[in-house]
């Protein structure tokens, strides 16, 4: 069973101006959803401001109540060392396997770091995964 | 100089003659249009009670989203077998409005132009460069076939490729000019960047959108030409309808060709000379595309004074629009084509913004469009995808290029009655 590494991260468009994300993160200071990782993809005076939270259900129902095109999106989080080198161990392995990341971001959290991917096919590759032998965290100990 | 002085100078009775002998041709012409039939009966006319100039009043006005209706081929009056030419030109929305032309209609045209040119002096022998688009925009082939009539050496330079038309003009000695006002200017810029000696060039002939008499003044000091202001319309035959003379005091509409009327645009009522309205034109010399009262939408009045020159009746330069209608680098656009665009793509909502710019003497048009909330696939790649793909579909319909800008649903003004989705931010 793949589902529960599926990590469901919330992806807002922004237009590329002052103050748009601090308008966003006024969102969720108000709504009291906690921000487990963070980034923002630029393009062309826009641009998709991607979160994982704690409580996305009600990040994006405010999102959308204030008019926000948003929408989820399934990544997956790979634990990695925090040590030289863990980037690489993880990022050699998905390329072992065939596995094309689409965008990823990193975070740190306690002792260890993550990966967020985005990936083709997520279940698919959460299965390869796991298969080799890496640690996928599951979407419980970010999502609820 | 005149090319037609019988004509150009024709008035009193003799003109009204002709004019009412043309009129009633026209009117009988346009009963082969289906749309005609209806419009006269259900204003209770027929063609015979067309019986002087003054019962023209009686014929209701037909606008440009008429010509909609009848896409493409609803408004001939004659059968494809005689149709000689087909131009296109923008419609209100989705499609292009189609203008045809016979043999005769092609012959007409020409003599128009060739008026004009010969007016504003230009002769057989002269170099003439004609900077204009020859494929559907008339003011390319329209202008080259008059310019041949009179027996110019015709440069078909067509637009773009800047540098190269400042060479031509300046190595083969071109003594007359013909494109838009805007595009005048970015090439006198441009020729002066790179010291071009452009002493041959004495007539500058610019149409195809509103310029000022300051805009005149630059390009006649900087080009060292007389400019003049030349008027027309598709639907009309294209270039030629109105042009200035040498007074350079308004452009003569050539009375044996069109029937003017200037109206009150909101109620429609005829205005007198002197007084501000729209242009509303009865163009009795078309054979295959007839149109009666048709309404320009563009603002101008009538003239009284009498030319020096001895031609018949003047407009003023054009002072504006009674519709929304845009001109973007000499090519009209209507705010309806890009909603009619935006409305068939739905990744985006039907909120929309329009700015235009003069950047360097050119014309810039950004659209701002709202992201549809409930169609938003999250990914950054899909959204540069869609600003392509909404930048081709307006290219295809307005052919022009416009930069698009994705903006937050809701961020854009909503308005209450009428509209202002439109910021020009041109001087000219």
């Amino acid at each position: 069973m793949t589902e529960k590494y599926i990590i469901k991260q919330l992806s807002i468009f922004s237009e590329n101006k002052a103050g748009k994300l601090a308008a966003i993160a006024k969102i969720f200071l108000d709504t009291g959803v906690s921000i487990q990782a963070f980034n923002i993809a630029e393009a062309n005076n826009f641009g998709v401001v991607r979160a994982i939270v704690d409580k996305p259900e009600v990040a994006f129902n405010e999102f959308a109540k204030q008019n926000y095109a948003l929408q989820y999106t399934d990544v997956l989080a790979i634990k990695m060392k925090d040590v030289p080198g863990g980037l690489y161990e993880v990022a050699n392995l998905l390329g072992g396997l065939g596995i094309n990341i689409e965008y990823a971001y990193a975070f740190r959290s306690g002792e260890y770091g993550a990966l967020i991917v985005k990936v083709t096919n997520p279940r698919e590759a959460a299965l390869k995964i796991v298969e080799a032998g890496i640690e996928l965290l599951p979407a419980k100990d970010y999502n609820f | 100089m005149f090319w037609n002085e019988k004509m150009e100078t024709l008035s009193g009775p003799a003109l009204e003659e002709l004019q009412l002998k043309r009129l009633k041709e026209t009117v009988a012409r346009t009963q082969n249009i289906g749309f005609y039939n209806t419009l006269f009966k259900d204003a209770g006319i027929t063609p015979s009670d067309i019986k002087s100039l003054d019962d023209l009043a009686k014929i209701p006005f037909t606008k440009k989203a008429d010509l909609r209706g009848g896409y493409p081929f609803g408004f001939l009056a004659v059968p494809m077998s005689q149709v000689n030419r087909i131009h296109t030109t923008s419609g209100t929305t989705g499609k292009p409005t189609v203008v045809a032309y016979t043999k005769n209609d092609l012959t007409m045209w020409s003599e128009l132009i060739a008026r004009n040119l010969t007016m504003v002096g230009l002769r057989a022998g002269d170099i003439f460069q004609n900077a204009s688009n020859y494929s559907l925009f008339t003011g390319g082939l329209g202008i080259h076939m008059g310019a041949e009539k009179i027996g110019c050496a015709v440069v078909p330079s067509g637009v773009g490729n800047t540098k190269r038309q400042i060479e031509m003009i300046q190595d083969f000695k071109v003594r007359g000019l013909h494109c838009t006002p805007s595009y005048a200017m970015h090439l006198t810029e441009v020729a002066e960047e790179m010291h071009a000696d452009l002493a041959s060039l004495e007539i500058g002939c610019f149409g195809a959108e509103a310029w000022s008499e300051n805009m005149r003044r630059d390009l006649e000091n900087r080009l060292g030409l007389k400019a003049y202001d030349s008027y027309g319309m598709s639907e009309l035959f294209g270039p030629g309808v109105a042009f200035e003379c040498p007074e350079q005091d308004g452009l003569h509409i050539w009375h044996d060709c069109y029937i003017v009327e200037i109206i009150d645009p909101k109620t429609g009522e005829v205005l007198g000379p002197e007084e501000k309205g729209e242009m509303v034109v009865t163009p009795i010399m078309k054979e295959a595309m007839p149109l009666l009262r048709y309404r320009t939408g563009d603002i101008t009045m009538l003239m009284e004074d009498e030319c020096p020159c001895g031609r018949g009746q003047k407009i003023a330069r054009l002072l504006g629009r009674s519709d929304d209608m845009l001109t973007v680098r000499g090519i009209n656009v209507f705010p309806s084509q890009i909603e009619h665009v935006l409305k068939n793509i739905p990744e985006v909502g039907d909120q929309f913004m329009v700015y235009i710019d003069r950047v360097n003497h050119l014309d810039e048009m950004m659209i701002e469009v709202e992201m549809n909330k409930n169609i938003f696939s999250g990914e950054l790649q899909d959204l540069s995808k869609l600003q392509t793909k909404i930048m081709k579909a307006l290219q295809e319909t307005l052919t022009l290029r416009a930069r698009v800008e994705l903006v937050e649903p809701g961020s854009l003004p909503r308005f209450e009655g009428k509209a202002k989705r439109v910021v020009d931010r041109r001087v000219i």
